[in-house]
């Protein structure tokens, strides 16, 4: 019997092919560039909708085992990475100074050595977008004018969202006045836990036409939604609503977005394009900190959905701190040597 | 542009390789040349006759393995039985110490060991860093705890001495530890045989045994091919075959040992059913079938490999899988950005694609991604079967690659008939959001493992093992432990010969038999039916005298009674436990109203009024232990680590054949039905030659205490005429045959057709008055098997 071990590789007759890496979206065209009009809400659709949590969850903990990113892919990665970034702040003592500051930060979010030898332009690299309150919109698009860098204004009574109806949408109004390109709107997750879809939806529409030309990210605070398809549910609504992006989180819950909640949001994303054709943008949002959590969600993105989903116009990190651990991970890999915080331009 | 740049716009994903270095290093020092592991010891490397293991991601050889002699064997077999004593005699707390000690070497060396197991066997690291090694690792820890509980926990059980135990290629050191751990835990010593193709880790595992210092003799590896395993397997010294590996060899080695009083576990083959119920979560669904069938490169016994998919939603999930496997990739084994590896052997690589060739002949339409396999290397895609009939090959052949044929079903009836619709029964897997069907289902499945909303799921906690030809024994778990142990009893126990029938058959007294007008018939179905042959046979008391006469049953009676069985069997499981309680209760009672009548039977058959009195006492007192029993042999909950619970439910084994002793025929025939039908059994009962009448008179008192017809037949005559068709009937689950070495083997022989659960007693006598010996929970659990349904929960 040994001996058949030792008598070299049978002739394959296939021709060598390499893993696909087109997206995992079936037999489906894509409408590219068009943005999603949405569509009636279709409640059987809600209906039918199956997660099994601990199904979910098994295949979320090994999406960042089955496979690895190293050396100068890892290092191509975390650049695209950094280009997903909405870098953002959202905290009660934001000043037009701060605002300015993370602007800089985002319009030049490595250091120019380092991207010289990666062998990337000089200014190949800039964030995603920059995400503030509504107060500091037009800092922000002062700051950030003529490097195309988008806007992003949390709206809609952030974080909770609770403020009457009209106030939220004069909400989104104003940041739209004021330049914002992007709206990071908050859902009532009452209408979520008491199943009220109609509600939900009419409400996602309202938003939806008040931020016209802007583009709508649904935040559908995952942490206070209780059961995973409740999260897949809510996604199809939102999508159903018009909505460009879903979001997980807004990062004031207390648990925010987590790799079950993203597979979960993804498929919802996947079964909308094989639904409709149209391919609607992912964000999680609140406790991605490190590189390696960053290689894992677009590890996520790729298996789920395709490498198309792992660019601006599909798929955007809400981090506040990710980035400072990217660059640190970059030196490294110029430099052989661990680095520190410190030899890294401040957001 | 650089590499950077370019993968900046690619995203692709790039080699990521583990390194392997130190395992090279490892076989370096050694000169990529091994021996046995004997007596502490290493064998010369550079004598004898050695043989190649090979890479099967490069197929270049990596290492050279000692070809074990029949002399290799019998040193290895002796430096175990040597070492025996000793290491029982170390007591529980120094064997758990041992134990304990080789799993943190396991999991000190972790790394090495995965990564020479994915070297030798092809295997994702990402598998044997994840699952196998942990798992491994896991198993010792569990069993160094078996080991510290030993005593307290199984106070009247002893070690069964010295193990052969003989694993495959799949999961080399896994299944090492399946062996090794509950053996030593026991305090047994072994002698092990890794599989030719993947030898090297259980070498190294041998060493690692060395520097925890655990004394010459109690682990022993030799390596080599088929050949090294008979040896093993008839080496006369040898007390247990503990054997993972194909149903054809576990066929031979069955065969092999019939009647020479080898206990034997065997863990065969699979083709072990998928079923998708349509309000199932699709999506995770598809994840399961990658575990399912693709882990391992679907050389798993247990894999997932027929989807059974109901109709409405077979195109979705048929859609689904096509582009899941369009992103898999396959690649080598050391890379950790891979999801399959390569095949172990070209041998096997030939027979994955001849299958698929065969079946596609036959009309199934298979369909594979468009990228393609690597060239160098032994690799075979990830492949998926459809238009396949439950008559076709690919549905019925275990393939042992990464081969997955889908079915359609329309109801969960239809679904499960299909599942069962195999010779097979080791594991099955359920996915539906609803769990009344999810429950309802799994316990109708044949199979050892049901997983729900899952697959591919392990623990040192949760035995594994098959029904049907999938063998018999569990690995893993309370139920695991006990294939390694027996009875003390049994060793104390006087060898007394089993007494035969010719012991007890009085000569008739010259000058003829005078006929009487009373014939007993044969109990079949719940009714008294003559004998297919219309021939009878008489029956003498201790005097000479006749007593009577008794059916001569023939091959048709024994299949008249099967089929009454097996249509008994699936209602008379369904009962509540509480009703067969209530029935025995009122079997008892009813034969209590007979006490006048049997005893004067026996004290006729005996000539002893006294013994039949005690006799008749002793029946009735055992049929109340079983109606106590019935709704007291209960599973458990396993805590495996997971969210989830993991129901142990002990489950009849089905149509049982016993084949009663002859002496004591009242209290031995109901020491053998009793046991059987209280845990939910049909029994089709061969009652004492000396004594059938003890069992005809039983006819009526079965009748009137509401014993469904079927549940009970007794089939009367010559056991020489009737238990070979019984014996070797591929529709009886199990037999139990209390009689002389001579029938322990012929059982144990013609049991190979079906697989079929054997209980013999190789003529050695019970003590049937002893509460030990004659009653109790070694019949209970000869009389069930094991189903584990692992049942993950969270919303």
């Amino acid at each position: 019997m040994h001996n058949l071990k030792t008598t070299g590789s049978i002739a394959r007759e296939r021709a060598a092919r390499y893993p696909a890496t087109a997206g995992s979206v079936s037999a489906v065209d894509l409408r590219e560039g068009v943005r999603n009009p949405g569509m009636p809400l279709e409640l059987d659709w809600i209906r039918e909708v199956r997660v099994n949590r601990s199904a979910v969850e098994r295949r979320a903990a090994t999406l960042g085992t089955r496979r690895s990113v190293k050396k100068d892919w890892q290092a191509a990665w975390l650049l695209k990475a950094i280009t997903l970034i909405d870098l953002t702040t959202l905290a009660g003592d934001d000043t037009p100074g701060r605002v300015r500051r993370l602007c800089a930060k985002a319009r030049q979010p490595v250091r120019r050595d380092l991207l010289q030898a990666l062998g990337m332009d000089e200014d190949s690299i800039r964030v995603g977008a920059v995400c503030v309150y509504h107060a500091m919109v037009s800092t922000a698009v002062d700051a950030l004018a003529g490097s195309d860098i988008p806007v992003a204004a949390v709206s809609t009574g952030f974080p909770h969202g609770l403020n009457p109806l009209p106030q939220r949408i004069a909400e989104i109004e104003a940041s739209v006045a004021a330049g914002a390109k992007e709206i990071d709107i908050v859902v009532t997750r009452g209408h979520v836990l008491t199943g009220n879809w109609q509600a939900l939806y009419d409400e996602v529409r309202a938003f939806r036409d008040a931020c016209g030309e802007a583009h709508i990210k649904t935040i559908l605070a995952t942490g206070e939604l209780a059961m995973l398809r409740n999260v897949h549910k809510a996604s199809l609504v939102c999508m159903m609503a018009g909505a460009d992006f879903v979001k997980t989180s807004t990062g004031k819950e207390s648990v925010n977005a987590t790799l079950p909640v993203g597979l979960t949001m993804a498929r919802a994303v996947r079964a909308y394009a094989e639904r409709t054709g149209y391919a609607i943008g992912f964000k999680p949002a609140g406790g991605i900190r490190t590189a390696k959590d960053a290689l894992t969600w677009l590890i996520l993105m790729k298996e789920e959905l395709g490498t198309g989903w792992m660019q601006p116009n599909l798929f955007r990190f809400g981090v506040s701190s990710l980035l400072a651990d990217i660059e640190r991970q970059l030196e490294h890999h110029v430099t052989g040597r661990y680095s520190a915080l410190h030899r890294h331009p401040l957001a | 542009m650089s590499k950077v740049a370019e993968v900046f716009e690619t995203l692709e994903y790039g080699p990521a390789p583990e390194s392997a270095q130190f395992a090279n290093e490892w076989l370096e020092k050694h000169g990529r040349a091994f021996g046995h592991f004997i007596g502490g010891d290493w064998t010369d490397a550079s004598t004898g006759v050695s043989f190649e293991t090979a890479n099967p991601a490069t197929a270049q050889p990596i290492a050279k393995v000692s070809q074990g002699t029949v002399e290799h064997v019998a040193a290895a077999v002796a430096a175990a039985r040597a070492a025996q004593p000793g290491w029982w005699e170390l007591g529980p707390h120094v064997r758990a110490r041992y134990l304990y000690a080789i799993a943190r070497k396991i999991q000190k060396h972790g790394r090495l060991l995965a990564v020479l197991e994915s070297m030798d066997n092809g295997k994702p690291i990402r598998e044997s860093r994840d699952l196998d090694i942990p798992l491994v690792a896991r198993h010792f820890y569990h069993h160094a705890g078996w080991a510290q509980l030993m005593e307290d926990e199984l106070p009247d059980y002893e070690p069964l001495g010295v193990v052969g135990q003989i694993i495959p290629w799949n999961f080399p050191l896994l299944m090492l530890s399946w062996k090794i751990a509950p053996a030593l835990a026991t305090g047994n010593t072994l002698v092990l045989k890794p599989a030719e193709f993947t030898p090297l880790t259980a070498l190294l595992f041998a060493e690692l045994c060395q520097e925890v210092g655990l004394p010459d003799g109690v682990v022993n590896i030799v390596t080599g091919d088929g050949e090294t395993g008979a040896a093993l397997v008839d080496h006369p010294d040898v007390d247990k075959i503990a054997f993972t590996g194909s149903t054809d060899v576990g066929r031979i080695i069955r065969e092999a040992t019939a009647g020479s009083g080898k206990r034997i576990s065997l863990e065969l083959g699979g083709k072990s059913p998928f079923l998708v119920f349509e309000d199932a979560d699709l999506d995770s669904v598809v994840e399961g079938v990658v575990d399912a069938i693709w882990f391992n490169q679907g050389q798993v016994c247990c894999a997932g490999s027929r989807i059974l998919v109901q109709e409405g939603v077979a195109e979705a999930l048929e859609r689904k899988l096509r582009a899941r496997m369009e992103t898999l990739r396959m690649g080598n084994p050391l890379d950790k950005s891979i999801d399959m590896g390569a095949i172990v052997a070209p041998v096997q690589l030939e027979r994955i694609e001849s299958l698929v060739e065969q079946g596609r002949s036959e009309g199934a339409e298979v369909w594979q991604p468009s990228w393609s396999a690597p060239r160098e290397g032994w690799f075979y895609p990830p492949t998926l079967c459809t238009n396949v009939a439950p008559s076709g090959t690919l549905a019925q052949i275990e393939v042992f690659g990464p081969v997955v044929v889908m079915m359609t079903f329309r109801t969960p009836s239809e679904a499960v008939a299909l599942a069962n619709d195999s010779r097979y029964g080791l594991a099955a897997s359920i996915w539906s959001e609803n769990i009344n069907l999810a429950l309802d289902i799994a316990p109708k499945i044949k199979a050892g493992t049901v997983w729900v909303n899952c697959t591919n799921l392990f623990d040192a906690a949760s035995g594994f093992g098959g029904y049907r030809e999938s063998g018999y024994g569990r690995e893993g778990g309370e139920e695991g432990l006990l294939e390694y142990v027996r009875p003390t009893w049994e060793h104390a126990a006087q060898l007394q010969r089993e007494p035969t029938a010719n012991d007890g058959i009085a000569q008739p007294p010259a000058g003829g038999t005078p006929a009487i007008d009373r014939t007993a018939k044969l109990y079949i179905g719940g009714k008294q039916s003559r004998p297919d042959g219309n021939y009878s046979l008489p029956v003498y008391a201790a005097d000479g005298s006749p007593m009577g006469e008794v059916g001569r049953g023939n091959r048709k009676d024994v299949r008249n009674a099967v089929e009454a069985a097996r249509k008994a069997q699936a209602g008379w499981a369904a009962r509540s436990a509480h009703n067969r309680a209530q029935i025995l209760y009122y079997f008892a009672e009813n034969l209590e109203a007979r006490r006048a009548e049997l005893t004067g039977r026996l004290a006729a058959l005996s000539g002893d009024s006294e013994g039949a009195s005690t006799e008749f006492d002793a029946t009735i007192d055992r049929i109340f232990t079983y109606a106590a029993w019935a709704d007291k042999w209960e599973g458990r909950v396993h805590h495996t680590p997971f969210r989830n619970v993991t129901l142990a439910m002990k489950e009849p084994i089905g149509v049982m054949g016993a084949v009663c002793p002859q002496a004591h025929p009242l209290l031995g025939f109901v020491s053998c039905i009793a046991p059987l039908i209280a845990v939910g059994n049909a029994v089709v009962a061969i009652p004492s030659e000396v004594g059938p009448l003890l069992a005809t008179d039983l006819y009526q008192v079965l009748d009137t205490s509401d014993v469904p017809g079927g549940v009970v037949n007794i089939v009367t005559g010559l056991r020489s005429e009737i238990v070979p068709t019984l014996e070797s009937h591929d529709d009886v689950d199990g037999i139990w045959h209390f009689g002389s070495a001579e029938d322990a083997r012929s059982t144990e022989s013609a049991s190979t057709g079906n697989m079929k659960r054997t209980w013999v007693s190789y003529g050695r006598a019970r003590d049937w008055f002893d509460r030990r010996q004659g009653q109790g929970q070694e019949f209970l659990r000869e009389a069930t098997q094991v189903k584990n349904i692992w049942v993950p929960y969270g919303e």
